[in-house]
């Protein structure tokens, strides 16, 4: 097999595997948004602090998912690996 | 087809250092053009600005009194100062994250550099502004619990800048990149109407969510680093 070909393929499993942390990431969000809902439903009056907060804890959530992310990104795209594996065995 | 990658147009060489004129160079003048535009027209209108408000008038005042119920709100009445800072931040990064609507527009915060720098500035207002208002008592937060703690303590405050910039960065690159490829994909007569709805959620919806949620984290920061606990 082509070298190259096969850092490739890891590249993409690995870039595959770096985005399952969007599972975390949901379910926490879910439980996040499940609290607020609850919260809303106990005293509706206190809505907007409520939903403020809510916004601002999902965005601290998600910044797990979005490392996720922008790993994936840079291993499929800019793709350190294979430029390394180039040089050496250029 | 894909062409999510940043053009580079021109190496500018000062001295010993390499100024890149990128895609984000001109979408970046181009968005600052047009809130310079707006802040000069709203200066020239505000002489005729009238005791009971109407039409445009009424527009601008809603807009400065809701920040500034919202700065006073989320950092606390003794920073409300910092509102003008924010609110130039939050117009400037609703605008960029809603710029990809645009063809061949690419929005600026999809490259690194434009999160990371407002994020580099709020980390440091929140260090000024801890010691401005704390002095000693802020400075003695990171000996705690004890000395040894505080490289983990300065550690802890870098990874803020960090955090803030790769969550606005990573959600406007990674919606930028979906709604490229939905368009590579698709065949024309597809791609004439699937990626309205992708770019009414990546672009306005998720955008503005993004700025919004940038501007109250850097208040939040901002309001930690002033309260006294």
């Amino acid at each position: 097999m082509n070298p190259v070909a096969a850092v490739m393929i890891v590249a993409y499993i690995t870039s595959t595997i770096a985005i399952f942390n969007g599972f975390a990431t949901t379910f926490t969000q879910a439980r996040i948004a499940c609290v607020a809902i609850d919260a809303i439903a106990r005293q509706p009056e206190a809505r907007g602090p409520i939903t403020t907060a809510m916004f601002a804890s999902l965005a601290m959530a998600e910044t797990g998912g979005i490392y996720g992310l922008v790993v994936s990104i840079i291993i499929l795209f800019p793709n350190p690996i294979l430029n390394n594996f180039i040089q050496y065995l250029v | 087809m894909l062409d999510f990658d940043l053009n580079v147009h021109r190496v500018i060489t000062i001295g010993s250092i390499d100024i890149w004129i990128t895609d984000t160079t001109f979408s970046m003048a181009g968005i600052m053009l047009i809130l310079i535009i707006f802040a000069v027209v709203v200066r020239i209108k505000l002489s005729k600005f009238k005791e009971i408000p109407t039409g445009f008038q009424n527009f601008v005042e809603l807009i400065v009194e809701m920040f500034e119920n919202f700065v006073a709100g989320s950092a606390g009445a003794k920073l409300s100062w910092v509102g003008g800072w924010f609110f130039t931040v939050f117009s400037f990064l609703l605008l960029s994250n809603m710029s990809g609507v645009v063809w061949f527009v690419r929005p600026p915060t999809a490259d690194w550099t434009v999160p990371l720098s407002l994020a580099i500035i709020t980390v440091v207002l929140m260090q000024a502004v801890g010691v401005w208002y704390r002095g000693w008592d802020y400075i003695s937060k990171f000996f705690k619990p004890f000395f040894l703690f505080l490289p983990i303590n300065i550690l802890g405050e870098l990874s803020r800048p960090i955090s803030l910039s790769f969550r606005l960065f990573g959600n406007v690159l990674g919606g930028m990149i979906l709604v490229s490829l939905v368009y590579a994909l698709t065949p024309t007569v597809v791609a004439m109407f699937l990626p309205v709805v992708l770019h009414a959620y990546f672009d306005v919806i998720s955008g503005a969510m993004q700025a919004f949620v940038f501007t109250v984290l850097s208040l939040t920061y901002l309001g930690l680093a002033v309260s006294e606990d």
